[in-house]
């Protein structure tokens, strides 16, 4: 047969369907930022482009303190659970297995397995009771329960880079008489030094986009991004709701773009 | 005496790695793991008047997950409002991963099969959803459904309808909204098994005459079936347990486990029969987690 030339890749059905679902997933956040963009007061008669919605949102106390709130809970527990799970990573993965690494490994995952609600809701009877034992309602709450479902996710990129490591570098400081230490901060940390910011920066947008957990644990007064959002959700669809939420749309992208550009520039 | 020293080493390592481990571990014990265990103990306790617990042993709460007693005449029925709950989490869960499956594994396999140079583009295209705010999303959903959203005024712009049809607040909003949000889940597992398939290995089966259709279901689907499983649970799994998408897009009509949850610690105060809920929410998600192990080892096992 002539057109006995054979192509698997080209499953026929894949092409369009792969569009329409590229399609599917854009055209709703295309509208939204449009929407974000309306000059007029309401937000379904059209009135023209402009940034009013922007700049009212930066101008309100509230939106801004939620976003100053979300920026230090995403940093703080950022921090702590990428250098817990360097730590812990080290502790995996070295040279020969350990009596209970199973168990490390299940207890370091166990934040992923149980529903978010499920750990919310454990958290919120335990921390009602401290609250109101000690009258303390500041942010340490959050960042307690971001730092613990951060962990596994900052924990995977680091384990895998170290997983993938070349040990011979480290033995051959070690025969040079370099001390664990010194190994490890000049050996051993330069080449993991990418894996842990990409750790941070996915424990970082783990914590930003929390909702659940934060809408359960935050004291009253004491908003989030997502928490703001959830609560203005409730009481009416407003340009601005669509202004906060395109411009977190906009971090979403940036970081994601300026990861991509970082990997593509080290291949 | 060398035996000895071997061993005593060893149990220095392992005890200067359970150290370095430790910081982790006790994060998670102490956040994680013991207010699980509290909740445990607190589906076996009685309810108190204004919310929290009465520290008297009851077996009501997890009676309750399943049963009603009438408040005349104590008979006993199975909770319709629980069953029909835990079946719609259930079954949307299920229509969300089937879905995500039908639009997500040939949106992998074409992503999979670009040149190398484009193939990073399209893999952007679905990460940028991934890592925007799943309240965002929500929105975003809500904002083309809703009775003046977008796509009310296309059909009634097209003269196809007459009155903008009701679609919030409905299993198939809660669906749309689920499938919308998960689809990336589905596209990234299911991408890496494919980029991993050798073709030469397809083109080899088809030279010794193997029909296309054979081919793939001989050659293709075993070695990208662990990525299809490995997506389908990362689907199913958050499905069943969602709370945010189906509080925005099935308001208080059409609730879900999490929300069932949510409202026993809140308006129905009963603190036992949420903990007994939450209980087994938490064992549905074990048993497909369970299930999927099995799965993949059997599956690395045999290959």
């Amino acid at each position: 047969m002539a057109d006995r030339k054979f192509d698997i890749r080209r499953l026929p059905g894949a092409g369009p369907l792969a569009i329409l679902c590229f399609v599917l997933l854009y055209i709703p956040m295309a509208v939204l930022v449009v929407n974000s963009l309306n000059a007029g007061e309401q937000v379904s008669v059209w009135e023209g482009v402009s940034l009013r919605w922007y700049a009212a949102a930066l101008q309100n106390e509230s939106f801004l303190n939620a976003a100053t709130n979300s920026l230090i809970l995403a940093t703080t527990a950022g921090l702590i659970a990428t250098a817990c799970a360097t730590l812990a990573a080290l502790a995996t993965t070295r040279t020969r297995d350990f009596r209970g690494e199973g168990t490390v490994n299940l207890i370091l995952n166990q934040p992923l397995m149980v529903p978010e609600i499920v750990l919310a809701i454990a958290l919120l009877i335990i921390f009602a009771q401290i609250k109101q034992a000690t009258g303390y309602t500041g942010l340490t709450y959050l960042i307690v329960a971001h730092s613990t479902f951060c962990i596994p996710f900052a924990y995977m990129p680091i384990r895998a880079r170290l997983q993938g490591m070349d040990l011979t570098l480290e033995t051959a400081a070690a025969d040079l008489y370099a001390g664990r230490f010194y190994t490890f901060r000049k050996v051993t940390l330069p080449l993991l030094a990418p894996a842990i910011l990409a750790g941070f920066m996915l424990a970082f947008v783990v914590s930003l986009d929390n909702v659940v957990m934060s809408e359960f644990l935050k004291s009253p007064g004491q908003d989030t991004l997502p928490t703001y959002l959830l609560g203005h959700l409730r009481r009416n669809l407003t340009s601005e709701i669509y202004a906060i939420s395109a411009l977190l749309l906009l971090i979403s992208v940036l970081i994601v773009a300026s990861s991509w550009l970082l990997t593509r520039k080290r291949n | 005496m060398a035996m000895r020293g071997e061993t005593h080493a060893r149990r220095a390592d392992a005890r200067r790695r359970w150290g370095l481990a430790l910081p982790a571990l006790a994060i998670i014990v102490l956040f994680s793991i013991l207010p699980l265990g509290v909740v445990a103990v607190y589906s076996f306790l009685t309810p108190g008047d204004y919310g929290n617990v009465k520290w008297i042993p009851s077996l009501q709460g997890w009676f309750q997950v399943l049963f009603e007693r009438d408040i005349f005449d104590d008979t006993v029925s199975l909770s319709g409002a629980h069953l029909t709950i835990l079946g719609r989490s259930v079954g949307l869960s299920l229509v969300t991963t089937l879905i995500t499956l039908v639009l997500g594994v040939p949106t992998a396999w074409f992503i999979a099969t670009r040149p190398l140079r484009q193939r990073a583009v399209w893999l952007l295209l679905i990460t940028i959803p991934f890592w925007t705010n799943l309240l965002v999303r929500t929105i975003a959903v809500q904002e083309m459904i809703r009775s003046d959203g977008l796509v009310n005024r296309l059909l009634i712009g097209l003269g196809l309808i007459e009155a903008p049809i009701q679609m919030m607040f409905t299993n198939f909003a809660v669906l749309l909204g689920m499938a919308y949000v998960f689809l990336p889940l589905m596209v990234l597992p299911v991408y890496a098994a494919i980029e991993r398939f050798d073709f030469g290995q397809a083109e080899a089966a088809y030279d010794l005459y193997a029909s296309r259709p054979y081919c793939f279901r001989r050659v293709v689907l075993p070695q990208v079936k662990s990525g299809i499983i490995a997506g389908s649970i990362l689907v199913f799994v958050p499905s069943l347990g969602a709370y945010v998408t189906p509080r925005i897009m099935g308001g208080g009509k059409t609730m879900m486990l999490g929300n069932l949850i949510e409202m026993q610690f809140g308006q129905g105060r009963n603190w036992p029969l949420g903990a007994a809920l939450s209980l087994t929410l938490t064992v549905l998600v074990l048993l497909a987690l369970v299930w999927y192990t099995r799965l993949t080892t059997r599956e690395s096992n045999n290959g």
